[in-house]
């Protein structure tokens, strides 16, 4: 089945080639029994306590320089307040499905429907929820649902506000992906601090590309 | 008597490493499961040629632990040299003929890292492309018995003193085969910081390639020189009149260094090291 | 405009271009400094992992059934990415990915493309195929952009500027940005990089990248950064094409769990690389409007025939081993004349020129097996290139060029040697008798002839022992000792 017809010939070459090399066609039914007993002896399951997950996405975070604050006695709008004052930020795009009693008076908020690159660009910040993290490498996830939005809006403004509920944070890569499957073909990023490039001597500096600046409030 | 004799020395903290280790080598020489194997010799080509007294050594170390050394004459070269630079087939007939020599061994020993890992890695599957299903069973059979100096020491023996006496400051060098083909791990250090008047100096990056590969040395001259310097200075740091290593191919390449830029630091194999009976009362 | 391509099939030999790395101190300097700096890095987040050597067995494992699956998974991923909107074209060779990719930026409509860093697209060298066509290429990887605007060409896979260090940097960026002020620390540099860059991410309406992972189960791409300039062309532009090698497909999105705990570890030696995007096919809603992929073979295909060098197509572009290489550090990048520089690069390029090009690579070795060592997905490379020696021999040694070959000649007289005790012992003999016209008096021996000459250059050489071990062995014997 071509989807281009132009490379079809192109396509039918290339299948023979491989048939060729491997000597014999590839089935469904071979293919899903030999991957299915790939070895798998990797950890796949949490082995810290869920206090330590936690503290451990905190200290990652704060690894790469994001601020954290965790809410327990203060909710997500009044410690959302103090960072944004903190950051000086007026202005923070929002994608559509973001909890209203999230949002801090005091502060335009501008929901995210189509914006142009160059509006994008002249926001102080984006303020999202995330589909969870991963404590043992630092990292955000986010994808094209309500309350998360486009990848472009969480890219080009300088500054990310994110919200990440504690129940959704995991300890390992492998527990992430579990969760992930259902949702396996929607638009995802994985954020593991400030963008860096190593390409300067190999130093490590943040901010080329991608938000400067992230802070992450931490829900209980 | 040995207890008796250590409680009249003063018990100062220099005496202290004396005793342990006296303590250790009565320890070790009554717990050696083994002795009086028969032990059959493959000296290889390039040390039977070049570095004599390597094998004179190895033969002094396995009868001084109460062994007998066997030595097949029609040895002649485990095939490596051949099969790494990309003649396959004309190592085939090396593999048969080195099966051929020790099947009937008990154990073989070999003072060369990168002649075992040649074995090892490769003499399997020669021997299924051979397809001779005689030649495949012997191979599996002999090569368990197949050691390298050091680990036929550490691991078939069970040793780390053998009684070894030299007085001088050493530094070792991990040869590649040895440190990740045979996994040697810490033996050979073992066996080192087990001779009696050593100064053992850890080299830096003693794990580093020190540039020799065959015919790397001579194919790719540059390269391994700029390789070889480096592990120059390595050896100098140390301030070691002798560096040494489980392999002569790479002593070779760094004592040509060594000699050439009048340093003074000699190379010598492990084998002679635990050879050494120097400052031993006789 | 690029510099000269980087091409195996026009690159001077190892040796000779060895010969002249080794000449440039800076080079050098930087070279060391930043594998040291790298390997550093990994050995401390790798020893952190309990379960590093399960992870790497499973990444073997997964990759290698890839390969023996490998129409299957292709024909899947084809499937998937087309019911989500993707456009999939497939390219026998880099002449045709080169005219599919020119085509399909010119019925774009954009004579501007923004590119994501891809070794694939450096291998094809479409860079000059997109500028003979009229349409100019804007390198946004930050190492990239400087080898673009330097005229220069990638040195290592993954920090592809790693032979220039921070001055150098800032001397291009100065010319070529007219930033006559600029300062030489590195977040001043990453600064201009980014105004520089910002410009066109906004506006540039057409992006080509490659792909890290082409996920066959679900028909996702999956492309792992550093700098965010992925995100930006990933999702800025209208149209988007990804070049891929057909070697680029994993069988299930779960796999991913495994490769992108080896991939960034090994690479850049973090817990994980700040930026990982994955999407699937067309989202009107998110980023591109329109999406294709490129899948092009480019002799992977003669690879995967070869059962012994098949493994080779399991890398996944980490560059651990360039890092490990005593010779790559030694060299830099470009001495391999490939953009596939180091061990992998060793096995990598000969093997795409379907082995009648490079073959001074699989010498460029001392087979010391520390790339092994660190492959996050256990390629023997050590194996592949005694492999690959076999194969450049057998080819220099068949007909009649072969009955002059001077090494082959030599290799078989010494095989016959060893095959005789009698003749190994007369060997010895004539060693000795032929050496002694050039050993000094003191035993050493400081000047070889022809190709051993290679190693008196700064090597003695002690003459040959008077007595052989079996001389010796049999004379004890004869004396009853």
């Amino acid at each position: 089945m071509a989807t281009d017809p132009v490379t079809n010939s192109a396509r039918t070459e290339v299948l023979r080639r491989i048939r060729a090399a491997k000597g014999g066609i590839a089935t469904a039914e071979t293919a899903n029994a030999e991957w299915s007993a790939i070895d798998r002896t990797y950890r796949r399951q949490a082995t810290r306590s869920r206090e330590a997950i936690l503290e451990l996405l905190i200290d990652r975070l704060q690894d790469y320089d994001a601020r954290v604050l965790e809410s327990i006695h203060v909710n997500v709008r009044t410690a959302a307040a103090g960072m944004l004052k903190d950051r000086k930020a007026n202005r923070m795009v929002i994608p559509a499905g973001l909890p209203a009693e999230w949002l801090p008076d005091g502060v335009q908020f501008v929901v995210d429907e189509h914006l142009p690159a160059m509006e994008l660009d002249h926001v102080d910040g984006v303020m999202t929820a995330a589909t969870l993290a991963i404590a043992e490498t630092g990292t955000v996830l986010l994808q094209n649902v309500p309350g998360q939005g486009r990848r472009a809006a969480t890219l080009v403004p300088d500054y990310h506000l994110c919200i990440v509920r504690a129940e959704d944070v995991v300890e390992t890569v492998p527990e992430a992906f579990a969760r992930l499957h259902p949702t396996a073909r929607l638009a995802t990023t994985f954020v593991s601090g400030p963008s860096a490039t190593a390409d300067i001597e190999m130093t490590r500096i943040k901010g080329v590309h991608g938000p400067r600046f992230l802070d992450v409030i931490l829900v209980r | 008597m040995i207890l008796l004799w250590s409680a009249t020395i003063v018990p100062d903290a220099s005496c202290v490493g004396e005793i342990y280790s006296l303590l250790n080598f009565v320890l070790e020489r009554s717990i050696s499961a083994e002795a009086g194997l028969r032990v059959a010799l493959f000296i290889t080509c390039y040390n039977d040629t070049l570095f004599p007294d390597t094998g004179k050594a190895v033969v002094r170390v396995l009868e001084r632990l109460g062994h007998t050394v066997e030595f097949p004459a029609g040895q002649t070269c485990c095939g490596q040299m051949h099969y790494n630079t990309g003649y396959q087939a004309e190592a085939m007939p090396l593999l048969q003929r080195f099966v051929a020599q020790f099947k009937a061994a008990e154990a073989v020993v070999v003072p060369s890292s990168s002649c075992v890992a040649m074995m090892r890695d490769h003499y399997p599957k020669m021997a299924a492309e051979i397809g001779d299903k005689q030649l495949i069973a012997d191979v599996e059979e002999l090569l368990p018995k197949v050691f390298e100096f050091s680990e036929f020491l550490t691991r078939r023996l069970g040793l780390t003193d053998v009684g070894a006496h030299y007085p001088h400051r050493v530094t070792y060098h991990a040869s590649c085969h040895g440190l990740r083909n045979l996994g040697l791990g810490d033996g050979p250090v073992k066996l080192l910081r087990a001779v009696h008047g050593i100064d053992l100096v850890e080299l830096q990056g003693l794990e580093q390639c020190c540039g020799f590969g065959g015919t790397f040395a001579v194919k790719n001259a540059d390269v391994s020189a700029a390789m070889l310097a480096d592990k120059m200075t390595a050896v100098l740091a140390t301030g070691a009149e002798a560096c040494t290593a489980c392999d002569n191919s790479c002593l070779m390449h760094i004592q040509g260094a060594l000699h050439r830029q009048n340093t003074g630091v000699k190379t010598l194999h492990l084998a002679e090291i635990l050879a050494g009976e120097e400052g031993v009362a006789k | 405009m690029s510099g000269t391509a980087l091409d195996p099939k026009t690159a001077p030999t190892f040796p000779m271009a060895a010969k002249t790395a080794l000449g440039d101190t800076q080079l050098r300097k930087n070279v060391r400094h930043a594998t040291d700096v790298i390997q550093a890095k990994r050995a401390r987040v790798v020893a952190e992992m309990p379960d590093w050597q399960d992870l790497r067995e499973s990444g073997k494992q997964i990759r290698q059934h890839t390969m023996e699956n490998l129409d299957f998974y292709l024909e899947e991923f084809e499937a998937n990415c087309t019911r989500a909107g993707g456009v999939v074209h497939w390219a026998r060779d880099a002449e045709e990915a080169r005219r599919i990719v020119v085509d399909l930026v010119k019925a774009s409509g954009s004579d501007e493309v923004i590119k994501i860093k891809s070794m694939t697209t450096e291998e094809i060298q479409l860079n000059s195929a997109l500028e003979a066509a009229g349409i100019h290429p804007f390198e946004t990887d930050l190492a990239e952009l400087i080898i673009q605007l330097g005229q220069d060409r990638p040195s290592h896979i993954v920090v592809p500027a790693l032979h220039k260090n921070r001055h150098e940097i800032r001397e291009i960026f100065r010319q070529k940005m007219n930033l006559p002020d600029l300062g030489d620390q590195p977040h001043d540099l990453a600064d201009a990089a980014r105004v520089f860059l910002r410009e066109k991410f906004l506006r540039v309406k057409t992006g080509v990248s490659g792909a890290n992972f082409l996920i066959a189960e679900t028909g996702g791409v999956c492309i792992v950064e550093s700098e965010g300039n992925g995100r930006m062309c990933l999702t800025l532009p209208e149209t988007l094409i990804a070049v891929a090698g057909i070697d680029k497909v994993i069988p299930r999105y779960q796999d991913l769990e495994v490769l992108l705990q080896l991939l960034p570890r090994s690479a850049t030696g973090e817990r994980m690389n700040p930026y990982t995007s994955i999407w699937t096919g067309v989202d009107p809603a998110d980023g591109p409007r329109t999406f294709h992929v490129v899948l092009m073979d480019n002799a992977r295909t003669e690879i995967l025939a070869d059962k012994e060098a098949r493994q080779t197509l399991n890398c996944i572009r980490c560059a651990a081993c360039q890092n490990a290489c005593p010779v790559y550090r030694q060299t830099g990048g470009h001495a391999y004349g490939s953009v596939y520089a180091g061990p992998i690069g060793a096995i990598l390029t000969p093997q795409l020129q379907e082995m009648h090009h490079a073959q001074s690579l699989p010498y460029a070795s001392s087979l010391c097996g520390a790339c092994y060592e660190v492959c996050p997905v256990k390629i023997n490379i050590p194996e592949v290139l005694i492999h690959l020696r076999n194969k450049v021999v057998k080819q220099n040694t068949s007909g009649v060029a072969g009955f002059f070959d001077v090494e082959a000649s030599a290799m078989k007289a010494m095989a016959m040697i060893f095959r005789s005790e009698r003749r190994f012992r007369a060997a010895q003999r004539m060693g000795r008798i032929a050496e002694s016209p050039i050993a000094g008096r003191d035993g050493w021996i400081r000047w070889l002839p022809g190709m051993l000459g290679g190693w008196t250059q700064v090597r003695d050489l002690q003459e040959m022992p008077k007595e052989t071990f079996r001389d010796w062995w049999e004379r004890r014997g004869k004396n009853g000792n």
